[in-house]
Formats: C-alpha cells, sequence, structure tokens
C-alpha cells in the first residue's frame, strides 16, 4: 500500500520545498511548523539546485529494497542556501566522492514497494 | 506565430558497445557496426526511467523557455515505456515541476513517435488558443529481446519542447500526419519484450509512411528538400534515415546534426526528437528544419519548423545533446547491462 507519508512529502521529496523563517531567514527542510528562532511565520522557498559534500560513506551490505544498487553512496550535502540533507549520490565510483566536492540534485526513482506497488521518486545528488 | 518557446534534453549517463553486446550472443560486431551504422547506445541508470527522463529534459526546456512552470496548461508525455501500466506518467513529472494542479495531463502511446504525438497536441492547443503554453516530451527506456537485432539499439533518453506563442525560439510553418494499419512491430499487455515482423518493417512500414509524410508536407508547403538547412527522420538505425532522406531530395550534411543514432541508439519516442534538440542546438536564425517522425503500428508525424533569433539568446541556457552524448560516459559490460535492464531474474 503507499504510504500517506510519502504523499504528503511529495513537495519536498519531489521538488525539494522548503520553509523560511520570516523572523530569522533560516530557511528549514524539510519544512517546519515552529523555527528554532521561536517564530511561526514562514515562506515557501526551495533548495538550491547545487551543493558541496559535508561528509560521505558507502553502503556495501544493503536493506533489501535496495540490494541491487550496492555498493551505493550516502551523503550530507550542504545546498547552497545553507540547507543540510542527506541523500545518495548517484551515477559514480566510492572513490570519486570527497568532502567539497560540488554535486547538484537530480529526480530519480527511490526504490519499488515491490513488484507490484507504488514507485517512489525523489532527489538524489551527482557529482557536477 | 505560434512555435517552440524552450527546448531540453536528457540522456543517462551509461552506454553499451556494439561489440560487446555481439560478443555475448556470438555477432560479428563489425558486420552489425557496417550493416546497422550502430557503435553504442545509452542505457538507463537503475534508478532511472520514463518519468525521471522526462523531469530532467523538462527542466532544461524550462531553463531555456525562460518561464515559470505554473503557466504551462497541459503537459503530453509519449513513450512505449511508461512505468506503469495503469497510473499517469505526467502527473509525477507535472508535480515534480511544480506544475500541478492547474494543468491538463495525458500520456502517449504510438511505438517511436509518440513523442511527436505529444508535441503534436501540445501545439494545437496553443494554436487554438485554449492554452498559453503546453509541453509535449519524448522518453524512452526502450528494451529489445536479448539476442534480437534490437538489443543493438534499443536505448534511453528524452527531450521536451514547450510550445507558445511569445518568445518563440522556432516558428511551426506546416505539420502532416500519414497513418495506416500496419502490423510492422508490436507487444500485447503483459509480455516483456516487443516483436517485429522482420523484413516487414522496412519497406511496407518506415519507408511508405516517412516518405508519405515527407513527400505531403513538402507538397503541401511548397518548399523543397533545398530549402531546408536540416532535417531530421526518425532513427531505428543508423541506414533507414539516411536512405529516406536521400530518397526525399535531402544531401547528409543536412542530415548530419540530428543523426544521433551512431552514439545514442534508437530512444524510441526520444528519437526524432532528441535528434531535432540536437539540431536546434546548432541552427542559426531563419534556417528551415523539417522534423518526420515513425512508430510502428504505423504512421508518421511530419513538421516544419523556421527557426528565429531567439536561438542564440538560449542555446546555452541548458546543456547540448552533443554535450550530453560525449561527455562522462560510464560503459557497462554485458553483465552489468543485463542487471540494469531487468534481465536477471531475481528472488522476491
Ligand atoms: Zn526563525
Amino acid at each position: 500500500m503507499p504510504s500517506p507519508r510519502y504523499w504528503r512529502e511529495m513537495p519536498q521529496r519531489y521538488r525539494l520545498e522548503a520553509s523560511q523563517c520570516t523572523e530569522c531567514g533560516k530557511v528549514s527542510f524539510p519544512p517546519r511548523i515552529v523555527c528554532g528562532c521561536g517564530a511561526r511565520d514562514f515562506k515557501k522557498t526551495n533548495v538550491s539546485e547545487t551543493g558541496t559534500i559535508v561528509s560521505y560513506t558507502t553502503i556495501r551490505v544493503a536493506p533489501d529494497a535496495f540490494v541491487i544498487q550496492a555498493p551505493y553512496n550516502i551523503a550530507i550535502v550542504e545546498a547552497d542556501n545553507g540547507v543540510r540533507i542527506t541523500t545518495q549520490v548517484v551515477d559514480c565510483a566510492p572513490e570519486e566522492l570527497a568532502i567539497g566536492k560540488k554535486v547538484k540534485f537530480v529526480f530519480r526513482k527511490l526504490y519499488e514497494e515491490g513488484h507490484c506497488g507504488i514507485i517512489n521518486y525523489g532527489y538524489k545528488a551527482v557529482l557536477v | 506565430m505560434v512555435g517552440i518557446v524552450g527546448y531540453g534534453s536528457y540522456v543517462p549517463r551509461y552506454r553499451i558497445k556494439v561489440e560487446e553486446i555481439a560478443h555475448q550472443w556470438g555477432k560479428d560486431s563489425s558486420a552489425v557496426k557496417r550493416g546497422l551504422l550502430l557503435q553504442e547506445k545509452t542505457v538507463p541508470g537503475l534508478d532511472e526511467d520514463t518519468i525521471t527522463i522526462s523531469v530532467e529534459a523538462a527542466k532544461n526546456a524550462l531553463k531555456r523557455a525562460e518561464i515559470a512552470p505554473e503557466e504551462i496548461g497541459a503537459l503530453y508525455i509519449g513513450s512505449e515505456s511508461h512505468p506503469y501500466a495503469v497510473k499517469p506518467s505526467g502527473t509525477v513529472v507535472a508535480e515534480a515541476l511544480g506544475i500541478v494542479p492547474n494543468v491538463h495531463i495525458a500520456d502517449y502511446e504510438f511505438a517511436c513517435k509518440a513523442g511527436t504525438e505529444a508535441m503534436f497536441v501540445a501545439h494545437g492547443l496553443v494554436k487554438a488558443d485554449l492554452l498559453k503554453y503546453a509541453m509535449g516530451i519524448g522518453a524512452d527506456t526502450s528494451q529489445g529481446a536479448p539476442g534480437d537485432a534490437l538489443e543493438f539499439s534499443a536505448s534511453a533518453g528524452g527531450s521536451a519542447f514547450i510550445f507558445g506563442k511569445g518568445n518563440i525560439v522556432a516558428e511551426i510553418i506546416d505539420t502532416f500526419s500519414y497513418t495506416t494499419d500496419t502490423p510492422d512491430f508490436w507487444r500485447r499487455e503483459g509480455a516483456f519484450y516487443p516483436l517485429h515482423g522482420g523484413r516487414f518493417t522496412g519497406e511496407p512500414a518506415y519507408f511508405k509512411h516517412v516518405l508519405g509524410a515527407g513527400r505531403a508536407i513538402l507538397e503541401k508547403s511548397g518548399y523543397k528538400a533545398s530549402d531546408f538547412a536540416y532535417a531530421i527522420f526518425h532513427m531505428p538505425n543508423g541506414k533507414f534515415p539516411l536512405t529516406a532522406g536521400k530518397k526525399l531530395g535531402f544531401r547528409k550534411e543536412q542530415m548530419e546534426p540530428g543523426w544521433i543514432v551512431p552514439l545514442m541508439g534508437n530512444t524510441y519516442s526520444g528519437s526524432s526528437p532528441t535528434g531535432f534538440s540536437a539540431t536546434l542546438d546548432v541552427a542559426k536564425p531563419g534556417d528551415l528544419i523539417l522534423l518526420v517522425s515513425f512508430g510502428s503500428g504505423a504512421g508518421s508525424d511530419a513538421f516544419i519548423f523556421k527557426v528565429t533569433e531567439r536561438i542564440n539568446e538560449v542555446r546555452n541556457k541548458a546543456i547540448t545533446v552533443k554535450e550530453l552524448l560525449e561527455q562522462n560516459r560510464i560503459y557497462l559490460d554485458y553483465g552489468q547491462y543485463a542487471k540494469y535492464r531487468g534481465k536477471i531474474i531475481m528472488n522476491e
């Protein structure tokens, strides 16, 4: 069964929609109800299309839905507008990753809910 | 004036060479390369499909169109590899681009010509003043059966075109469609790989329809082959489009920029649209371009475009097809390719 959470989170998963606090200007992703500064007034924005690798690792023993992709790379990426996102970095070998390398976000298939279930899509990163 | 306000393409980074496929099945690679004029083909990544390819191509089209996504009133995707049998590809793509909810969406299917169908309808709705902007996409992650000749060509990629009335980069001068019921190539519901009628696919299918549409649009518009700067014909292999073009009076130089099949393979619904995108990448203001698609079953859509001054402003706002085809290639061996294309049976 498709999870209600996947559906609810489409704007952030598909378009990297974030919220910017109108008080302190901090961009939150995923979008928040209350900012760290205590304010509750936000305007809609997007995470920048590009960013920099802050930290990374390679997964060699993968959970069931990802076995076919192993080994695959996971990184913490700091987007150009300061938002930090944990994401897969695809289309590259583990040896190609390094802290400080530039990436851009792309739209990819995340996983399939079994053979007959829905296909989950979202963002990943590729090296630029 | 109605025409294209933005165009863009996307091609996955993975490739397999003709030699690698030929070696797997004990075939002579030099005969295949000579006979079909193919060198390598694109292969989708494990996490890529018609939907993700459409999103990336459409993003590039939006960069060149310089319009807000919400202004697009219709989105049509033509493909023979929509990921779902029931559930549109277009809804996912529109959601990812931020076009929802005020938009009309449909998925098209007509073998290799579904992409130009999407373009044809998007263009018509703008021309009729029903919509300000409409997007037509042709994208595919085509599969040929293992060991079949189609395996050398069936590839992945796509292109997106936004139609509108202001700020256009290429005006549509004329269109023509030519269609008959011809059983040259098909795939039944539930079958994994398509079947084709062997020799039947050439003369009575591809050539009859491509030449039929090509001759008719030339006659209707009053143009001669020599009036055109460029022409693109659907590319099931390297040889067919060159032969069809020659029969219509076109020289190889007119077809060269859009003849992307040696490095790309046959991207089905994305084939002639991506050849057209590659041609726009090099075209000059005032150039006339002929585009003729072909889809088995069978039919051809023909378009005549006239390039405007704006091409020089938008060309470099997104990646070109040549860059997509020649940069950052990752080569797969046949084993990796079989895994990437889901040709290996796994336990659930
Ligand atoms: Zn705040």
